[in-house]
């Protein structure tokens, strides 16, 4: 039980806020000796397991930590490219942490314009009349909520599938942007929000809104 | 509850079978420039759960919802994908669309040496079939309207 993430979305399909709120990603270390069994692969800058799953290592996580040193995207904390520090075998024994990887702002940027598409082709791909796009998407990790008002802002909750009671967050959400973002004169329309009233309001009905969702099962 | 249509796609995106039952709209292009929108919009969202979901994914996408219609999808190991556009009053149609995959699918196109994989399903076997199937569900429940 818990909300994930929030997302706004201008009616342009830009992010102009974002919120994670409770993040459990999933971290396995091990000690590992040479030669190095896993297949790694640099992708996007970051190291990715192509191949060789086990002990709950997935492919698609990557190298978070090395000897307990948090690592920066593809090169250690000193400078050193990971593919050539796992590739000599005076490093070992060593243990490297993996995990899903965060993401990183563009890539948040990038996901909100994707979905701001895939709202549009799912309401052109409608077999009735006069229908809105994606409301909800539900997968077996997470449920999407997703919320336009009249304005074409999008209000997006990422939450646990068995949170309940989404639909009123968003409205609270809206009620939270149109009082301390709208209302702000130093807010300028469509550009992101960078205010600390709206912070924690917006927090304070995140939290309020996971106590609903428990106290009424 | 009623059911809109269904497609079903190959793994490189190819439209093997599309039928519809009370679908009340058109989506203003060609079938084929439809089935493209359709597949193209299916392999973005399932990128697009892959990289925002929180915690590792098993299944993946499963449905999603908009105020008039709900989509199901379900994709089996090989790549083949499964698509039913139903309204909003169907629940969970993973296990139909697994039975039409183990049942039909297999049964009269797999198991049939006349059809090719890859190509658009001719056997009108088969489409009566699934004509039949959908027509039985619970939730098809004939809406006169």
């Amino acid at each position: 039980m818990a909300i994930y993430s929030v997302y706004i979305i201008n009616k342009a399909g830009g992010l102009i806020y974002q919120y994670d709120h409770f993040t459990n990603r999933p971290e396995v270390e091990k000690t590992f000796s040479f030669p190095f069994e896993i297949v790694l692969k640099v992708f996007d800058e970051k190291v990715v397991v192509a191949f060789g799953e086990r002990d709950g290592i997935k492919v698609g996580h990557t190298v978070l930590a090395i000897n307990g040193k948090p690592v920066e995207g593809r090169y250690l904390q000193d400078g050193r490219d990971i593919m050539e520090f796992l590739a000599s075998p005076e490093n070992f024994p060593l243990d490297v942490k993996f995990g899903r990887p965060k993401l990183t702002t563009n890539e948040k940027i990038m996901l909100a314009s994707m979905f701001h598409s895939l709202f549009a082709i799912g309401s052109q791909l409608s077999p009735d009349l006069r229908s809105s796009g994606i409301e909800v998407l539900e997968t077996d990790t997470f449920k999407l909520h997703c919320h336009q008002t009249m304005t074409g802002v999008k209000f997006i909750v990422i939450a646990d599938p068995k949170q309940a009671h989404i639909d009123v967050l968003l409205k609270k959400l809206y009620e939270v942007y149109t009082d301390f973002a709208l209302k702000n004169p130093f807010y300028s329309l469509d550009m992101p929000i960078r205010c600390d009233l709206f912070d924690s309001n917006l927090q304070g009905a995140i939290e309020q809104s996971e106590k609903l969702g428990i106290s009424n099962i | 509850m009623t059911i809109f249509d269904f497609y079903i796609f190959d793994r490189n995106g190819t439209c093997l079978c599309y039928a519809e039952w009370n679908r009340k709209k058109q989506s203003g292009i060609s079938k084929d420039e439809e089935y493209k929108l359709m597949y193209g919009m299916l392999f973005s969202i399932k990128s697009f759960v892959n990289r925002i979901s929180p915690t590792d994914i098993k299944d993946g996408f499963l449905n999603f919802k908009t105020s008039k219609y709900m989509l199901h999808f379900y994709e089996t190991p090989s790549g083949l994908k499964l698509i039913m556009n139903t309204d909003l009053g169907a629940g969970s149609m993973r296990d139909v669309l697994h039975q039409i995959y183990s049942t039909i699918y297999v049964e009269y196109v797999v198991k049939n040496p006349l059809c090719e994989l890859d190509k658009p399903i001719l056997s009108e076997l088969f489409k009566s079939k699934l004509d039949e199937f959908i027509r039985s569900l619970p939730v098809f429940a004939s809406k006169v309207s």
